[in-house]
């Protein structure tokens, strides 16, 4: 395979690994504004900690790039089960921290499996979503796999309760069923039967994510109560301002003004110190991972590899815009990472991988 | 190698329309984030900078060290101490409760528990210290330090504290400082909840220079309030300091003079109406007022039946009693209706409208003039001389040396007293003037009423020859670099050109009572120094004795004896000190009230040895600092 590895380099997509090791660097310096405690320890152990998911996700990365994605096919239900096999442990058997069981220890590694569900899900949407729909698209009874397929990580997900994960992998299901061809009357149906559970949904939602929905409609109901997030957030970017406060120099996080100031709020520790400058150049690179995980995906040689392409964009997409809609104060509070920024090693590994899959797609549209 | 694959030939066309609708959806979103940024970056950024800062800036004041008050020749009658107050942080504290349980043991203070409430009610940020003891004692602070391992979340502070060293000496003059009402924080609006403000006395009307401008910080506080750092400091400017004209050595015989006695006494200069003492008795210690005073020790000042807050100087009226007859002997004088010649006949009573208006000396004075009228203190003569006079010249000439009217001291609620006159009597009850109610007035009694420093102005008038200066206990006010900011220069309220030649029959007389046989005053007499005085006796309804003048000892029960007054000045010629004292209950002006000031005017000449030729006395006069 000597001749497929030169083609891997030739063809390698610097474009995307620039992109994803910029939006990593700016995810560093803001976990180093989100940790500052002050002149005397500038880099917190997180920081640390960061930098080396960095490298282990950038391995990661390529990792992926070498394996052909059409492997992947084939692995996609046994990763399937394995990832619902360890939300199961960690129901049974995880790490809680603040109320939800989320990770199971490894020692060295607390690993976080509803990260990996989103991959799972996105995989096996694809694998069963990759043959050609009817003339006139995906009708209903189509639907009946993919809602079981989404429903038990979900469910699992939901459960420990991970509420903004669980509404990634419905986004992402939404958007891979909607993009693969799903009837436009059938997606009407569904839209309607939605809007009429919503209401029931509510009977489902803890009192803490009832409050956090109140809040979101009228943040001031109870200012120091759960609206505070949301203020506070808000606060911080505003006073950001055009060009912001300055590296370090951002006061909303340094002193804890800002809840999850390193992982879901991480937008509003970046716009306080760079300010609207920042923000939209932070934006513009997702954008422009966006822009081309659309081009990979239209350029891709086969269905698989298309929609494989949209699923990851897709999950970059959302989790980017329910976390900065958050954080902005025009979506409730749903604890969601920003994807390559926020810390956390599972979420940059598996979203440093996902990156891979995608470079590796657009790779290998050339090797027949 | 490189190739492209065409468009039309892409291997997924199927999914194209709806890949580029997603996309399109996508920067759709993405553009609305960018408007919501530039309306919270932009339209609003100014507003959540504020926001910001308010989060974490917390401004604490520090008010500045009150200024200082000085006698006459600057040694300190009022200062400001380092006071030890205990704070509590309640967050910091794992167990509240025996926190509170201890500190109480330690300080011995009480309603720690609800001082937090209070403080929690009125919206203290969490970690916010309450003051929870104020000014502790050296054992309190010595207990706290020893266990203060016991204590978490307990911490001292060092705050300085109005202090008064001399305790109650001088205290109505001085007043008291207390906490700020919520009352007063709706009229002045440049104080804050906690601020120390005078209340009474000079620390009340002084209150302007003494305040000074408290300094504040700028803190930083995290989000759960703890404090991090100080990020702007502004220093506080300290009040300027009070000079008064009291003297401490002259107020302190004043005191002593007066221990155990409830009434009131007044020195003043006859050269330029300075307040050399003043003694209000029973007084207070301006002290418990300072740190929050406690509830039980305001109740009993209040509910206490002798009144010790009241300034009896200014606020107690009294009948002026034979002391008043220096008044008709004025009056008489100007009007032309007596003249030192003036003879009449004392059989011990004066048949008048109808009834007998006795004399305090039942067998009579026999038949003498003004100035043994005066010394000897007959009741029929004055009756007389007012008769004559009539009450409207009567009152006028009262009215012209000051009484019934206030004399314009600088201290909160003086009462003006009353010199009644026809007009005065109509307007009160309606009623027309009975020319034997002039009699009584003559002799200080009837409607007549007047403070003890009306009373010492009017002994300082015929010292210094018919000038009426307005009282006054501040010289000045000394500013920050020991410069004098503000000066009170003499204020001359009225001035009556009192014939020499009849002036000098009442100094004699009121010589002769100290001095004289037959006087009525011998206790207030010095060696070395001629004292003038003029003794009184009020009385006090429902006493039935007789009004009497002698020197004896009163055998009356104390609650019906009557009010001992003594009015003098000295020496008799070129005077500089003159007094006024009024022992309630005394019985006698001559056993009760004189000795006060023979006490105060013997330790007064200690002090200022009388010169010996009368034209150096003018240069040794210690002037006002403005001049």
């Amino acid at each position: 395979m000597a001749g497929g590895a030169r083609r891997l380099i030739l063809h390698f997509d610097w474009t995307l690994f620039i992109l994803v090791l910029a939006l990593a660097g700016i995810g560093l310096v803001s976990v180093i504004s989100a940790s500052y405690a002050g002149a005397h320890q500038v880099l917190d152990p997180l920081v640390i900690r960061q930098l080396i998911w960095i490298a282990a996700g950038v391995a990661a990365m390529l990792i992926a790039v070498l394996v052909d994605y059409r492997v992947l096919e084939a692995y996609a239900y046994p990763f399937y089960v394995a990832v619902i096999g360890l939300l199961i442990a960690v129901m049974i058997s995880g790490h809680a921290t603040g109320g939800s069981r989320r990770w199971i220890n490894l020692g060295v590694f607390h690993l976080e499996p509803s990260e990996l569900a989103k991959l799972a899900v996105v995989l096996v949407m694809v694998r069963y979503l990759r043959e050609e729909p009817p003339r006139d698209g995906w009708g209903l009874r189509h639907m009946i796999i993919p809602f079981i397929l989404l429903g038990i990580p979900a469910a699992l997900v939901l459960k420990q309760p991970d509420l903004g994960t669980g509404l990634i992998l419905v986004l992402i299901t939404i958007t891979l069923v909607f993009v693969s061809g799903l009837n436009l009357r059938t997606m009407l149906v569904l839209a309607m039967a939605a809007t009429l559970a919503a209401p029931l949904s509510w009977h489902y939602l803890k009192p803490y994510q009832r409050q956090r929905l109140v809040s979101f409609i009228n943040p001031q109901a109870d200012p120091l109560g759960s609206g505070y997030h949301i203020i506070q957030s808000e606060i911080a970017i505003g006073a950001g301002g055009p060009f912001g406060k300055g590296f370090l120099k951002g006061t909303q996080a340094r002193l804890n003004f800002l809840p999850e100031q390193s992982t879901d709020f991480i937008f509003a520790v970046f716009a306080e110190e760079f300010g609207l400058a920042g923000a939209l150049l932070l934006l513009t690179l997702y954008a422009s991972v966006i822009a081309r995980g659309a081009w990979i995906a239209r350029h891709a040689r086969d269905r698989f590899g298309a929609l494989l392409a949209v699923g990851l964009t897709a999950i970059v997409f959302w989790q980017v815009a329910v976390n900065v809609g958050m954080a902005t104060g025009m979506l409730p509070v749903v604890g969601i990472t920003l994807p390559l920024v926020s810390y956390g090693g599972s979420s940059l590994i598996a979203m440093m991988a996902a990156m891979g899959i995608l470079i590796s797609i657009n790779t290998r549209r050339y090797l027949f | 190698m490189k190739f492209r694959i065409p468009k039309s030939n892409r291997p997924v066309p199927r999914l194209e329309p709806r890949i580029v609708a997603l996309t399109v959806l996508m920067f759709a979103i993405f553009a609305l984030f960018s408007v919501r940024l530039y309306y919270l970056q932009v339209l609003h950024h100014q507003e959540n900078v504020e926001l910001a800062d308010r989060n974490r800036i917390r401004l604490q004041r520090m008010p500045a060290p009150r200024g200082l008050v000085f006698d006459r020749n600057h040694r300190p009658l009022v200062d400001t101490r380092p006071s030890f107050d205990a704070q509590l942080v309640p967050e910091d504290s794992d167990n509240l409760s025996l926190t509170i349980e201890r500190l109480e043991r330690y300080t011995g203070g009480d309603h720690i528990a609800d001082k937090i409430s209070d403080a929690d009610e009125e919206g203290r940020p969490p970690y916010e210290p309450v003051t929870v003891a104020e000014r502790l004692g050296w054992q309190q602070v010595v207990a706290l330090e020893t266990h203060q391992l016991e204590l978490p979340g307990v911490s001292l502070q060092i705050t300085p504290a109005r202090h008064y060293p001399y305790g109650e000496l001088a205290a109505h003059l001085l007043g008291y400082v207390g906490e700020v009402t919520k009352n007063d924080l709706i009229e002045k609006t440049d104080y804050h909840m906690g601020d120390e403000i005078g209340k009474f006395g000079l620390e009340r009307v002084w209150e302007g220079f003494l305040r000074g401008e408290a300094g504040g910080q700028e803190i930083e506080v995290d989000a759960v309030g703890r404090r991090l750092r100080v990020l702007k400091e502004i220093a506080d400017t300290p009040g300027q300091s009070i000079v008064m004209t009291l003297d401490l050595n002259l107020q302190q015989a004043a005191e002593q003079a007066m221990a155990g006695k409830n009434g009131a006494f007044v020195a003043l200069d006859p050269r330029n109406g300075d307040v050399l003492a003043m003694v209000s008795h029973p007084a207070f210690d301006p002290d418990i007022f300072g740190g929050g005073v406690k509830a039980s020790a305001w109740r009993e000042l209040t509910t206490d039946p002798n009144h010790p807050l009241e300034n009896r100087v200014i606020q107690g009226i009294y009948p002026p009693g034979s002391t008043f007859k220096i008044v008709d002997s004025i009056a008489g004088l100007e009007e032309g209706t007596l003249n030192p010649a003036t003879a009449y006949n004392c059989p011990g009573g004066l048949w008048y409208g109808g009834r007998e208006y006795h004399c305090w000396r039942k067998q009579g004075h026999g038949t003498i003039e003004l100035h043994d009228a005066i010394v000897r203190s007959c009741d029929v003569y004055f009756y007389n001389v007012g008769e004559k006079l009539g009450i409207d010249r009567l009152a006028k000439w009262a009215n012209q040396l000051g009484l019934g009217a206030k004399t314009g001291i600088d201290l909160d609620h003086e009462n003006p007293g009353t010199i009644p006159s026809s007009a005065w009597k109509q307007k009160r009850f309606h009623e027309r003037w009975y020319p034997a109610e002039t009699l009584s007035v003559a002799i200080g009694q009837g409607y007549v009423a007047t403070t003890p420093l009306q009373m010492a102005q009017v002994a300082a008038e015929v010292a210094n020859g018919g000038i009426r200066y307005r009282p006054q206990f501040v010289k000045y006010v000394e500013g920050l670099d020991g410069n004098i900011a503000k000066s009170y220069p003499p204020v001359i309220e009225n001035r009556i050109k009192i014939d020499p030649d009849a002036l000098e029959v009442i100094k004699d007389a009121m010589a002769d009572v100290v001095n004289g046989a037959g006087g009525t005053a011998h206790k207030a007499h010095l060696d070395d120094v001629i004292v003038c005085g003029k003794t009184g006796t009020a009385q006090v309804v429902g006493s039935n004795a007789p009004v009497g003048e002698s020197e004896e000892e009163d055998k009356t029960p104390d609650q019906f004896k009557d009010h001992a007054w003594f009015i003098a000045f000295a020496p008799k010629d070129h005077p500089t000190i003159a007094a006024a004292c009024i022992i309630e209950h005394g019985g006698h002006g001559g056993s009760a009230s004189a000795p006060v000031i023979h006490d105060v005017f013997q330790r007064y000449f200690q002090l200022n040895p009388p010169p010996p030729k009368p034209e150096i006395a003018r240069v040794l006069e210690d002037s006002p600092p403005s001049q």
